[in-house]
């Protein structure tokens, strides 16, 4: 078995004394693991950073076999280091990809929507409102996808405030009526509308972080979401406190 | 002495236990182990007896620095007993192995604070896990002027770093961290863009 892809390095661990085991998230392939030869040593080691994109081949003699990568590093994307909220947003990134993606299940558009925005991270340009849109995806591609196109009561396409908790369909003001304290407000970040302000970003994260716990919650056996997603968000409403 | 084993037809139970012992140890595997094991033997009176002597005089008295967690023989380690140091620096490092490697450069006068890792999503190793509450506590009990964080380049020492700032914040001390950039001797062509990056970043006056 052999196959050739390209994707972002989500994480690495060391295998044996010399070797690592490393995850990528490609565009054919999905979630993949594989040891990489030498990945421990000094000369290979610096290259194998989670959020590096990196060029693999993969061959194992049978295709359920871990199997063995060898990386060619294609950019390093080192900025990153440097910058302590593009940074949290990396550990987030590689955080919920690894645990709400199963293995070798291939995500195409959730990869397409991945790069750029780990790219967008290393520039520093405003990234938190692309963030969100790829945690939409991100329910979306595991099977939950949120409906914000129409009122899920009166079909309408206007003066949508609200989120259903258990639909997770839009609501619009006046279809909320009585319910409206039940459900979740909708942002309008959400909706591709207007500046997103800081208060607008962390409920965005509220509403989703809802729906992701509920769908991951059986994955995660009753744990709450990465420790690193909720890094991000304390120091996105550190930043926005100025 | 009982025999058998895995080592060879006839070896000892206690030789080929002391041979799976070595090979557990980083560098060695059964056959490195073995040969090892052979040398110890071969030379028991001027070797091997004074090594077990040393690794259990060792075994009995290493304990972590209940000030910085460096490893030493008692409760306060040599750097921090020793008053020539200067108290105003506190040097972050990630492990004793980091700090061993500033003191072989001898670069570094002032104190040390060994964290025991980094801040890991892989590993759920949260800040609860680390010496960082200590940490804050020294620079608020010692009169610190400067915490230098010596983290690792890489996305877990540098994740750990940030946190580490944030949290002294608050403090008002000066925090500082090692540059990023051209090794001595390294030649630009053989670096990575993510070096090159750094060291570009980093630039200063000449």
């Amino acid at each position: 078995m052999e196959w050739r892809d390209e994707g972002a390095l989500l994480s690495v661990r060391p295998h044996g004394e010399s070797a690592a085991i490393i995850e990528v998230f490609t565009g054919e392939h999905g979630r993949h693991a594989g040891v990489v030869r030498g990945g421990a040593s000094r000369r290979i080691a610096p290259l194998l950073q989670p959020g590096a994109q990196v060029q693999v081949t993969w061959r194992a003699r049978l295709d359920d076999h871990l199997g063995i990568f060898t990386v060619e590093p294609l950019h390093a994307r080192a900025a990153l280091l440097s910058d302590p909220l593009a940074l949290a947003g990396l550990n987030a990134i590689c955080a919920m990809l690894r645990m709400a993606l199963p293995e070798r299940e291939p995500h195409p558009m959730l990869h397409a929507a991945t790069i750029p925005l780990l790219d967008a991270l290393e520039a520093g340009t405003d990234w938190p409102p692309a963030y969100l849109r790829w945690e939409l995806l991100l329910l979306e591609e595991i099977g939950f996808g949120l409906d914000l196109a129409t009122c899920a009561v009166t079909g309408s396409r206007d003066d949508l405030i609200y989120v259903s908790p258990k639909s997770g369909r839009a609501v619009s003001r006046q279809g909320a009526g009585d319910w409206a304290s039940r459900l979740l407000p909708l942002p309008p970040v959400l909706l591709g509308q207007g500046p997103a302000s800081a208060g607008d970003i962390a409920q965005a994260l509220a509403l989703t972080g809802h729906f992701l716990n509920r769908e991951l919650g059986p994955l995660l056996n009753g744990r709450p979401l990465p420790e690193a997603r909720t890094r991000l968000i304390d120091r996105l409403a550190r930043r926005a406190q100025g | 002495m009982a025999a058998g084993g895995a080592h060879g037809g006839d070896t000892p139970r206690e030789i080929e236990a002391l041979i799976d012992l070595m090979a557990r140890l980083p560098g060695l595997g059964p056959r490195s182990a073995r040969r090892a094991v052979l040398v110890l033997l071969k030379r028991r009176g001027a070797l091997m007896a004074p090594l077990a002597q040393a690794m259990a005089q060792v075994a009995v008295s290493a304990r972590d620095c209940r000030i910085c967690g460096n490893i030493g023989t008692s409760d306060i380690c040599a750097i921090c007993a020793d008053d020539r140091r200067a108290t105003g620096e506190i040097c972050v490092v990630e492990d004793v192995a980091d700090l061993w490697a500033l003191e072989r450069a001898g670069v570094f006068r002032g104190r040390y604070h060994v964290l025991g890792g980094t801040l890991s999503a892989l590993d759920a190793v949260g800040p609860e896990e680390l010496r960082i509450p200590d940490l804050i506590e020294r620079v608020a009990t010692e009169a610190t002027r400067e915490v230098i964080l010596a983290l690792n380049a890489t996305v877990d020492g540098q994740t750990t770093a940030h946190y580490i700032a944030d949290a002294l914040a608050a403090t008002g001390v000066s925090v500082t961290s090692l540059a990023q950039g051209v090794p001595i001797g390294g030649e630009l062509d053989y670096l990575d863009d993510g070096t090159l990056g750094a060291a570009l970043r980093a630039r200063k006056s000449f």
